[in-house]
């Protein structure tokens, strides 16, 4: 381990996976600042989900190092204890708690004990309450507490899955396709809301909408199979020749 | 926090289930021996054993409703448990037999001696202690339980192939007890009971008091359900159910969640077992058979998967069906019938008889209030990505 990979968030290096043969992802390297918002994108298929798997503990790498504050060996824990470490996930596809409703969705995701001991005994404080409000007010359902999460449109399930994210108090948010399935209205907000989100904490974003990474302002890193590709700000890459035969070449 | 927790679990609806058990509990028993036999409300005594067996039934679809509605682990050797706390009661009540028995040994039960055992083998010690075989109806089957929930819900094996190991736990204790040198009893099982602390098993009134216990653990275990279903851990196990993956990912270990409601499952069909076996008066390995432990998801399935009183009325109405069907012309086709009714329930009443009446109360009552924003319908658990 080097002397960066002490001070980053986050810090890949090598990191490598197959999946029958086939590369995912090809040494790939990435250092996240703590206090960072970084953008993600790339053609299908680059790894980007893959990368956020590996992060959270949903898939080993078969090779390279994964590091979190500067210390803390990923590779060697699984899903629930990254996730206690405080590295949330927003997946690609939401998935929330269908059958439960959106207040229920939120008070699951909420930082606190996780044994389920403490979990049975636990009752709701005021302080937690308070925090539920704040945040289904953030996210704009507060009018839809009790629905089931089922019955929301895609957006709004995004938000919710937001919401969760958020509940977690996280230190590092991974957010997969945040504004997939939005109106243009809906992912001006969405990047409205990532960026006042990541003024307290790191981000990483994974986004194909390219108004939406446009709005984000922040350093773009460009995956192609598996590795990085090209890294900067967004005018930086996409003038980039290499970046543009990708997407062109398709 | 103990209070707290069980008078969470005391809303309107489930005062209503305890309210009922418990008037059956008294009822039942007072009106077979205190009412005369021309009353047209007199209870016959034949009734009060069956109905006491049907309720610890139900007790055992519970443990398996709680699981599978709640947990989504379809356990299919939920029998089991249920066998293992039966045997630790029949162990206790052969001991109770003493010289009484045919042989007239008075420590080793008839099978032994006939067996030509000379002394008592080292599972069977403690058991003539009615407190000691009362804390191994429940300790055999979660110690089992739990022994097997490490190591399953550990690797990570879910749906099909957890159902699969279940089947194959409960088959391989059915080949076990039916060995004569396993030490149970064999093929015969364990029967001619005689006393159960110091009563009569056959008699009328230790039959009322059998009764009333099932009853009362049935309301008792109904109650500690709703409170853990009402509970943030409700709402984990919920989770897990429907996105399992998900629920990791937001720092819950899911094998431990697993872990605990399995076992107090398994302990909870321990009980059943064990007020089962003094009410029918034997124990045998055919409780192990893996059929039994799939007509037990019948009856959940019948009555309704997701809730808790479901179950329990499933475990009833299936089961008064099966005495009305197999003591009858009738009887060859039962398994016809019970085989139809969940093919029939599978089909049309996907959620069971109290899931499709609670939705149907639940709509009126939404059709009163149009306050109530929420949509009715209630959506498949999905799998998580
Ligand atoms: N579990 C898996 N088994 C086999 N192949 C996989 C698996 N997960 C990902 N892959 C493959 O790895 C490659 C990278 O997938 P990944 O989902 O990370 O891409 P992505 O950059 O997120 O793409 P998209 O923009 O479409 O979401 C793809 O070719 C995919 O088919
Ligand atoms: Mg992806």
């Amino acid at each position: 381990m080097n002397e960066k990979a002490k001070t980053a968030l986050l810090y890949l290096d090598g990191v490598s996976v197959s999946f029958d043969g086939f590369r995912a992802l090809n040494a790939l390297s990435l250092v996240i600042e703590p206090g960072e918002m970084r953008a993600i994108i790339g053609p299908n298929g680059a790894g980007k989900t893959t990368m956020m798997d590996v992060i959270t503990g949903k898939t080993k790498p078969d090779e390279g190092e994964i590091y979190f504050a500067g210390t803390v060996d990923l590779r060697k824990m699984d899903e629930a204890s990254i996730a206690s470490l405080g590295i949330g996930r927003k997946f690609q596809k939401p998935t929330v708690f269908e059958s439960q409703t959106v207040y229920d969705n939120i008070e699951l995701a909420l930082a606190g004990k996780r044994t389920p001991f403490a979990v049975l005994w636990h009752r709701r404080t005021k302080e937690e309450e308070d925090r539920i409000e704040g945040i289904l007010a953030t996210i704009r359902l507060g009018e839809k507490r009790n629905w089931l999460a089922a019955n929301l449109s895609h957006g709004q399930k995004q938000w919710l899955e937001i919401g969760m994210l958020l509940a977690q108090e996280p230190k590092l948010l991974l957010v997969d396709e945040p504004a997939a399935g939005m109106t243009d209205a809906e992912t001006a907000e969405t990047a409205i809301l990532l960026k006042e989100i990541a003024k307290t904490k790191s981000v990483v974003v994974v986004e194909h909408d390219m108004t939406f990474v446009r709005d984000l302002d922040v350093k773009v890193t460009v995956l192609h199979e598996g590795s990085v590709l090209s890294e900067g700000t967004l005018d930086h890459v996409s003038a980039d020749p290499r970046v543009v035969e990708v997407y062109l070449g398709r | 926090m103990i209070a707290n927790f069980f008078l969470r679990g005391i809303d309107r609806s489930a005062i209503l289930v305890i309210a009922i058990l418990l008037a059956v509990a008294v009822l039942v028993p007072a009106a077979n021996l205190y009412l005369p036999v021309t009353s047209p409300f007199h209870v016959p005594s034949y009734v009060v054993p069956l109905v006491g067996k049907y309720l610890t039934y139900g007790l055992l679809a519970l443990s398996v409703g709680l699981i599978w509605g709640y947990c989504g682990i379809l356990s299919l050797g939920h029998g089991a448990f249920f066998a293992l706390g039966g045997y630790a009661m029949g162990m206790y009540l052969m001991r109770q037999i003493g010289t009484r028995g045919v042989y007239g040994h008075p420590i080793l039960p008839d099978f032994m001696v006939f067996l030509n055992w000379q002394e008592l083998p080292v599972a069977w010690w403690g058991f003539q202690y009615f407190p000691y075989a009362m804390l191994m109806v429940v300790l055999v089957p979660g110690l089992l339980a739990f022994v097997f929930g490490w190591f399953a819900f550990r690797s990570r094996v879910t749906g099909v192939y957890l159902s699969i190991i279940t089947q194959a736990m409960t088959f391989a204790l059915l080949l076990g007890f039916f060995r004569n040198n396993f030490g149970f009893g064999g093929n015969n099982g364990l029967t001619d009971f005689k006393e159960i602390l110091g009563f009569n098993v056959q008699a009328p009134m230790t039959r009322g008091f059998l009764f009333a216990a099932s009853a009362i653990a049935l309301a008792f275990f109904y109650v500690i359900c709703r409170s853990i279903i009402n509970s943030r851990f409700g709402k984990v196990i919920i989770a897990v159910r429907d996105a399992e993956s998900r629920t990791r990912f937001i720092g819950y270990r899911v094998e431990n969640y697993k872990l605990a409601v399995w076992t107090l499952s398994a302990c909870m069909a321990g009980v059943a077992g064990a007020l089962y076996v003094p009410q029918v008066g034997i124990i045998n390995p055919g409780e192990f058979d893996p059929a039994n432990s799939i007509e037990i998801v019948v009856w959940v399935a019948v009555g309704g998967r997701g809730t808790l009183v479901g179950p329990i009325i499933g475990a009833l109405v299936v089961n008064y069906m099966k005495t009305y069907f197999t003591t009858g012309a009738l009887a060859p086709y039962w398994l016809f019938v019970l085989g139809s009714l969940f093919i029939g329930v599978t089909l049309f009443l996907p959620k069971g008889i109290v899931g499709t009446l609670g939705g149907l109360i639940g709509r009126e009552r939404r059709v009163k209030t149009p306050a109530a924003e929420a949509p009715a319908t209630n959506p498949q658990p999905q799998a998580a990505e």
